[in-house]
């Protein structure tokens, strides 16, 4: 997803000199053709998040559309309160690009793991949340998103684990994305690269016939599609690295309830605590019932 | 008032190319205001709906009001988006100015020190910081509290060319912003808490309390 990313900024970039690249001196080994190629509009802003969002408001306002990139908890969380009183509060073109979706950093433990910056960032008014669930909806969401008036956040994924079956790349914002068409009274909703593992674990359940769906576009909330998606549905199971609170199990739920639909939501989540355990982004899916088998036996259990 | 007369060029609050002033010391917005309106940028309508109910002018200053580009208020701000602000007049060839007015016990917060590398990093000669040195901070003494001298040669070290002058003296404060050079200036204001008032001077209650009529009357005479 990295690599579509810059792909894309490199394209947008050759045509728009508004587009400048900050990054927390991250990006080895990914940012070299954009700095190669555009050396004035690659900033290395060093580990200071803080200040790198604060400038990045200041060439916004200037005119500029900046991408700061960091990984995702330091690109969201540790400047925070210069997101809201920045970007957020000025109405602003920054893009803030969080680089792990969830357990994407996987031995590097708790400290890189992004697993609340979706539930922090959704109560910034104002700001569109886009996290792209392979590298083909990367390249698409960003050439949608990156001339947006206001702020917008991406999270994207680190490793490449190949093109979500039935995706095609497909994104629009405030849209949900169909990938498998069930029966609609089971309806997996899945956000980031973790769809692959719903995409799976609705094959593999054979006689339950789970529509699935990919959540690309946190901010705005597809609400009218998932609305519609669910209108048949008895359980929609929510599938995603992220804590409960404030994920997309959360979002599921408050427009279920708002619509007074007649479904019950299913939240798999991050739900172990931290004891100083670390593994593969695998390892974790599988110890946070976030596997496609732990999927399957959780809708098996779940769906009578 | 010294910035906005004699150096900021501020032909009207919506011109691109106008100078860029960020109050990042966001409590000192009343200073603000009287200076845009003494400036012609508020009308004394505006200035007089300080505090009223539904008011743009606050307690800390609103990008909505004409010629405020930067809301600000949460201290350790202002010097980040003025880097920003600097950055982008120099990658857009433009003579822009760019001023950040902070406090010493704002530099309490270490993203002033991280704004401070980065504009010395990147040479932004464009960028003038003016801290306001007046040694007092919201609950004590800044020397007692979380010390931030000595705060002209810190600035030095961190790569900025400093000088130090009186505060209240309009001179040096205009010969100091107008001194040109190849990296950020930094401008250690020494000031006085209160000065003039004589019952206010140092005196650290005088960042909360409203006056009485008497107080008023008596600080009105004393200021001249």
């Amino acid at each position: 997803m990295r690599q579509a990313f810059v792909q894309s900024l490199l394209e947008i970039a050759a045509q728009d000199g508004r587009l400048l690249v900050l990054t927390g001196d991250l990006g080895f080994m990914v940012f070299e053709p954009f700095a190669d190629r555009f050396p004035a509009r690659f900033i290395n802003a060093g580990v200071a998040e803080q200040n790198m969002v604060g400038v990045a408001t200041g060439l916004a306002e200037a005119g500029y559309i900046p991408f700061v990139y960091s990984i995702a908890p330091f690109a969201s969380l540790r400047p925070l309160e210069f997101i809201r009183n920045g970007p957020i509060l000025h109405n602003l073109p920054v893009r803030i690009v969080g680089v792990g979706t969830g357990f994407d950093y996987g031995h590097a433990g708790f400290t890189h793991h992004a697993i609340e910056d979706i539930g922090v960032l959704r109560t910034q008014r104002g700001l569109s949340i886009v996290v792209p669930a392979d590298a083909e909806q990367t390249r698409s969401a960003i050439l949608a998103t990156w001339n947006t008036p206001g702020p917008v956040y991406y999270s994207l994924g680190k490793a490449g684990r190949g093109p979500i079956p039935g995706l095609s790349g497909r994104f629009a914002l405030g849209r949900a994305e169909i990938v498998r068409v069930g029966s609609g009274e089971v309806v997996i909703l899945a956000m980031g690269s973790v769809a692959h593992e719903a995409v799976a674990a609705a094959e593999a359940l054979g006689r339950i016939d789970c529509t699935v769906v990919v959540l690309a576009s946190v901010a705005p909330p597809p609400s009218d599609d998932i609305a519609r998606i669910l209108s048949k549905a008895q359980i929609a199971v929510t599938v995603e690295t992220h804590v409960a609170v404030g994920g997309i199990g959360s979002l599921v739920s408050e427009i279920v309830a708002s619509r007074a639909l007649r479904c019950r939501v299913v939240s798999c989540a991050v739900r172990e605590g931290w004891d100083g355990r670390s593994g593969s982004t695998e390892w974790y899916l599988a110890r946070h019932g976030l596997d496609r088998q732990s999927v399957v036996r959780r809708i098996e259990a779940e769906y009578r | 008032m010294a910035i906005y007369d004699r150096f900021l060029s501020l032909t009207s609050p919506q011109a691109p190319e106008r100078d860029r002033f960020i109050l990042s010391k966001g409590h000192a917005a009343l200073a603000l205001y009287s200076t845009l309106y003494l400036k012609g940028v508020l009308s004394a309508e505006q200035l007089n709906s300080f505090l009223e109910p539904g008011t743009l002018l606050g307690v800390h200053p609103e990008r909505q009001i004409p010629g405020i580009d930067f809301t600000t208020g949460s201290l350790g701000h202002g010097l980040s988006m003025g880097a920003g602000a600097a950055l982008a007049a120099r990658l857009q060839e433009s003579q822009r100015r760019v001023v950040a007015l902070l406090s010493d016990g704002e530099c309490n917060e270490g993203s002033v020190w991280e704004a401070m590398m980065f504009a010395a990093q990147h040479r932004l000669a464009n960028l003038t910081a003016i801290v306001d040195a007046n040694g007092q901070q919201a609950f004590g003494r800044t020397r007692d509290v979380l010390n931030t001298e000595p705060l002209g040669d810190r600035w030095k070290l961190f790569g900025w060319d400093v000088q130090e002058v009186d505060g209240h003296d309009l001179d040096q404060l205009t010969n100091a912003l107008q001194r040109e050079g190849e990296r950020p200036k930094a401008i250690v204001a020494r000031t006085v808490f209160g000065k003039g008032v004589s019952y206010m001077e140092g005196q650290i209650a005088w960042n909360y309390l409203p006056m009485t009529e008497v107080q008023y009357r008596q600080a009105l005479q004393e200021v001249g």
